[in-house]
């Protein structure tokens, strides 16, 4: 880590007008900066500190939504009354995310823009396109078990790996920023990540200084609220496939869905069409197959995480059969 | 009078210790060091304060084979903070040394060996300076384009390997008399390389006082870590102090000298001034040491009954070039079951990956995941139950060797076992219990490690304030080692913890075997017995007691003719010196300590997601020391041996042999969430050949076997076998029942 100067910001309008003047980058929790600076893979000469500005609330929406702080801890999301009452799908994905300690540390607006655990991207010496553009993607032909099966590219592979996006995908959240001009935009997280196409050192439509004030979650769907992770051990390890679903069934019909997933995709993936078409048909298996058809069509294995696409089929498919059948074990 | 009481382990003896009533051998007595630990004062390596303390860090190349070019010192010199760039192509340590060498390992860093050899330290007025330092070193390589990075390519190049770690073994006809056996069982297994991800990181701190380097060093053996660090540096032992106190985890990758030592004392010298040098996770994954990758062939050939005439255990490993070092796998293969047509053989293949050494249990650690599951399958196809199928291969004498054991209760533990867990709950038939979403399985195997006794020394001093000094260079990795000593000094002397000190790790007092391959309690311990028994006979001899009569207990001492507190009696300090090795017994009888593991498995269905829902081990080791400190070295074990089970797999690129998970998100071991209720059952046993203590190892029990019941309980649960450890869910996936 090379050394760096270092400000605390008191609000997000002051927090902005640091980033003017210095040029440097945000942290909160630091959870994932500072690995990435005692790496060199980031080395910013100016740090602005934002962990203490007044974004730690959870409020209700007059919408009867949410809106969350960006620097509300994972811990205290997941803890949030509110958050346990009608988004357990959010609660249920932070607390399947990283450990006690890490939650502890962790922001919600920090999560969402955490990097890909790609062994290559945190090889400082290696060939990277996340890191350097057309320096090449040793995983694509290297180790990869963990790498995504959906949206990747000839440039990269690498895998989101937040657990609470996911549930946010599945929930439409909107991504609320403050830009350096002082105006503010609303960003549909389904709009936020970028696919890594030919540049996938751009992960996000954020802008050079843009800061995550909020997130805004809209009222919360009826259903059944579940968040499935699939891992190599029972803590502390990222999804090889995650599933956080939201499924109301009536009469054994599905009435309405929303799936989003993780461990897959380059960024967390949804599917509308899945969705779509799950409402429009009948709740059997073969139904059921023919949506991870859908999920999947797209999908592609780079060697040794090929098993993810017969995982996530199985995974998605036992989710509805389990949500038609009431079993909510 | 003497001081020293030698003692080599000729013949069987009976124990003072079985003498003492009220003893504390055998107790679980909390450690006596916990307090200190507990509170932050026991002072680990990278902890001593210095003045005028320099930080190295280590450069690691990043090519996986060739040599250096140049190293443009200037790169880093120029960074605010740092001192130096140290390069000594000829003396820093190529690869770290194996255990209990007095020589240095190989050394010069020139031509890079593997991914991640450390070639170079930069030495700053801060570790941050330091490592920004390092992190812009720019060195020029010539790649070489032959590296041995990829094992399949290379396995053509394998050449038979013997002797060093063990011996190549046949007998009878196995090859034929397996080709025509009513029933066989011939798999291979493969495990993956490991890393033994000690807690506390590799770290040296060095500092010259004229020609005398003293270094603080995190290692398991101080005696032969002194010789090898004093011949690395081209200096006289007597010119080295090695200091040892408290080590943060070793698991076998701190037997010897690493890279860290060498740099530390030779930047030290450079620069006159103290230098710290502590590895970060990365380079202790990618330069220190792991366990081998091995592919096992097992064959095993019986009658239609059971009966098991022939055993194969044909092993393939890996070693960097010119290391000697091979994963002994066999090691309990030889002895563990009977059958007249015998073969064990090594093949090695170098590789250009960082060097394979000790593990937790070097050999059985793997060897088991591999033979205890082929008799799994064997008494499968026999249609016995597993634990049935090992009591009718029980051999009398060690069957390669026809030699008597000197103790084994194997079957003792499997019955307890059996009976423990419930294990006529399990389904004979693979894949019968499902609970939801859940299949459901047991599974067992066999637990044996080799005991050995190693020459130790120790120095016990009574004080006429009566307190007593215990001082050796045996080191406490974590196993209670300061606690164990401290209750055989109280019980032979007769005098309450409290009055005894014990002194370890430091290369000043006399040299111990160390700690590793379970030997360290019992030889040092055995060391300490000694010394305290020419004490005892120093303090008959002063008041004319009958040795035979002796009784020291509280203080005091007494015989037929009355009582007197040691207080009166020892007027200045009493000096008993012991020392300890092992003789004949260890020739004429096998010894080991044997036992069972039990596991329960869950396996989900739709996912093929592991969960260990239950653990059991039941072991003989001799007399338990401490029932506490024995207790946890087994949980210890058997979670290491869930993680070699179904997660620990040290990733190779095989482009360029480059560690891609070399820290602890990615490297995989269980977590608490991971290890479920363990329980632990230490049987009586004693053992008059292994030492006069009775004791026998078993820091590395734990983990021999417990892999293996947990492959056994996945295969009961779903009906699948995986040859290919870690068990991981995506080789399960194909053969889950179908939605």
């Amino acid at each position: 880590m090379k050394a760096f100067a270092y400000f605390r910001a008191e609000n997000a309008v002051d927090a902005t007008k640091l980033m003017n003047q210095h040029h440097g980058k945000y942290i909160a929790g630091g959870s994932n900066l500072l690995d990435l600076m005692k790496l060199h893979l980031e080395i910013p000469e100016v740090l602005i500190d934002i962990s203490r500005l007044p974004l730690n609330d959870v409020e209700e929406t007059s919408e009867g939504g949410l809106k969350i702080g960006a620097m509300v801890l994972n811990s205290e999301l997941a803890a949030h009354p509110l958050v346990r009452l009608r988004y357990g799908v959010l609660s249920r994905a932070l607390l399947a995310g990283a450990s006690g300690q890490l939650r502890n540390m962790a922001t919600t607006g920090g999560n969402i823009l955490q990097r890909t655990r790609c062994s290559y991207f945190y090889a400082p010496d290696s060939a990277c396109n996340k890191r350097i553009k057309g320096s090449g993607c040793p995983a694509l032909h290297g180790l990869n078990r963990m790498h995504a099966i959906l949206g990747g590219s000839a440039a990269c592979i690498a895998q989101h790996p937040s657990d609470m996006a996911v549930a946010f995908m599945a929930l439409d959240a909107v991504v609320v920023t403050l830009c350096l001009d002082g105006s503010s935009r609303q960003i549909p997280l389904d709009d936020f990540y970028r696919l890594p196409g030919l540049d996938p050192q751009q992960e996000t439509v954020l802008q050079f200084g843009e800061l995550i004030i909020h997130i805004i979650l809209p009222p919360p769907p009826m259903g059944i609220h579940q968040y499935y992770k699939v891992r190599d051990r029972a803590s502390y390890a990222f999804a090889l496939v995650s599933i956080a679903s939201i499924i109301d069934i009536d009469d054994r019909r599905i009435r309405a869905i929303r799936l989003a997933f993780g461990g897959i995709g380059t960024i967390p993936w949804r599917n509308k069409q899945v969705e779509e078409f799950l409402v429009s048909a009948p709740p059997c298996y073969p139904i059921f197959a023919q949506a991870a058809d859908i999920l999947l069509s797209g999908a592609k294995g780079a060697g040794e995480n090929d098993f993810k696409i017969e995982l996530t089929r199985r995974l998605l498919i036992s989710t509805l059969q389990k949500a038609v059948s009431g079993d909510h074990s | 009078m003497s001081t020293t009481e030698k003692l080599v382990m000729d013949h069987p003896m009976d124990s003072l210790l079985d003498l003492v009533s009220e003893a504390q051998v055998g107790q679980g007595v909390s450690r006596i060091d916990g307090p200190l630990k507990v509170s932050g004062q026991a002072t680990y390596t990278a902890e001593y304060p210095m003045d005028g303390l320099l930080y190295g860090y280590l450069v690691s190349a990043t090519i996986g084979k060739g040599k250096i070019k140049t190293i443009h010192d200037k790169t880093a010199l120029v960074v605010h903070g740092v001192v130096a760039v140290i390069t000594d192509f000829k003396r820093f340590l190529r690869n770290p040394q194996q255990g209990g060498v007095n020589l240095a390992p190989i050394q010069g860093v020139k031509e890079i060996a593997y991914f991640g050899q450390p070639i170079a330290l930069v030495v700053a007025e801060s570790y941050e300076a330091a490592r920004a330092g390092a992190a812009a070193l720019k060195v020029d390589y010539e790649r070489a384009d032959d590296g041995a990075f990829d094992l399949i390519k290379e396995l053509k190049n394998r050449k038979p390997i013997d002797w060093i770690t063990d011996k190549s073994e046949i007998s009878g006809d196995p090859e034929e008399s397996l080709l025509t056996a009513d029933i066989k069982v011939d798999r291979v297994y493969i495990t993956p390389s490991q890393n033994s991800a000690a807690m506390e990181l590799h770290a040296s701190v060095a500092y010259w006082e004229g020609h005398d380097l003293i270094i603080y060093s995190s290692l398991q053996m101080v005696a032969s870590c002194r010789a090898s660090l004093a011949h690395a540096l081209g200096l006289n032992p007597k010119h080295v102090r090695l200091i040892s106190r408290f080590v943060g985890g070793g698991f076998g990758s701190k037997l010897g000298i690493s890279s860290e030592s060498v740099a530390a004392a030779i930047a030290a010298k450079q620069l006159k001034r103290p230098v710290k040098v502590v590895m970060t996770r990365p380079q202790v994954f990618e330069s220190t040491v792991r366990r081998s990758n091995t592919r096992q062939r097992i064959g095993l050939g019986a009658d239609a009954n059971g009966k098991i005439h022939t055993i194969i255990h044909n092993s393939i490993v890996t070693n960097l070039s010119g290391e000697l070092f091979f994963e002994p796998t066999a090691l309990a293969t030889h002895f563990l079951y009977q059958g007249k047509n015998r073969e064990v053989k090594y093949e090695m293949v170098r590789m250009n990956q960082v060097l394979a050494g000790s593990m937790r249990a070097p050999g059985e650690a793997v060897g088991l995941l591999a033979l205890e599951c082929a008799i799994d399958e064997l008494a499968e196809l026999v249609k016995i139950d597993p634990i049935e199928l090992r009591k009718l291969n029980e051999p009398e004498r060690d069957p390669s060797k026809d030699i008597p054991f000197s103790s084994r209760h194997l079957i003792e533990a499997l019955e307890t076992g059996a009976n423990h867990f419930g294990w006529k709950m399990r389904s004979s038939i693979p894949a019968n219990r499902r609970e939801g979403q859940w299949l459901i399985g047991m599974g067992v195997a066999s637990a044996a490690r080799s005991n050995s006794l190693k020459p130790s020394e120790a120095r016990v001093t009574l004080t006429p304030e009566i307190k007593v000094i215990v001082e050796t260079d045996m080191t406490d990795i974590g196993t209670g080692t300061y606690t164990v000593l401290a209750q055989i000094t109280a019980d032979l002397l007769g005098v309450p913890l409290s009055v005894i000190e014990v002194r370890l790790g430091d290369s000043d007092f006399p040299p111990s075997a160390g700690s590793g391959g379970s030997w360290g309690a019992s030889s040092s311990g055995s060391s300490v017995y000694l010394a305290c028994k020419k004490i005892r006979e120093q303090l008959a001899a002063q008041s004319n007691i009958p040795i035979e009569e002796l009784d020291l207990k509280d203080g005091h001492i007494s015989s037929l003719n009355g009582s007197k507190s040691l207080k009166e009696l020892v007027t200045k300090d009493i000096v008993g010196i012991g020392k300890i090795d092992a003789g004949k017994t260890s020739k004429k009888y096998t010894q080991a300590s044997f036992g069972a593991h039990f596991a329960e498995v869950a396996v989900n269905a739709v996912t093929g997601e592991i969960r260990v829902k239950r653990m059991l081990g039941i072991f003989t080791a001799g007399r338990i020391l401490n029932e506490k400190t024995a207790r946890s070295q087994c949980y210890g074990g058997m979670v290491f041996g869930l993680g070699a089970a179904l997660m620990e797999n040290l990733q190779h690129d095989s482009r360029d042999g480059r560690i891609t998970n070399h820290n602890l998100a990615e490297y995989h071991i269980p977590t608490n969430a991971d290890v479920p209720d363990i329980e632990v059952i230490l049987l009586p046993e004693t053992d008059r050949l292994t030492n006069p203590l009775h004791a026998k190892g078993i820091g590395e029990l734990g983990i021999a076997g417990a892999g293996a019941a947990i492959a056994n309980a996945v295969y009961n649960a779903t009906g699948i076998r995986v040859y290919d450890y870690p068990i991981t869910l995506d080789k399960l996936l194909d053969r889950l029942p179908s939605l």
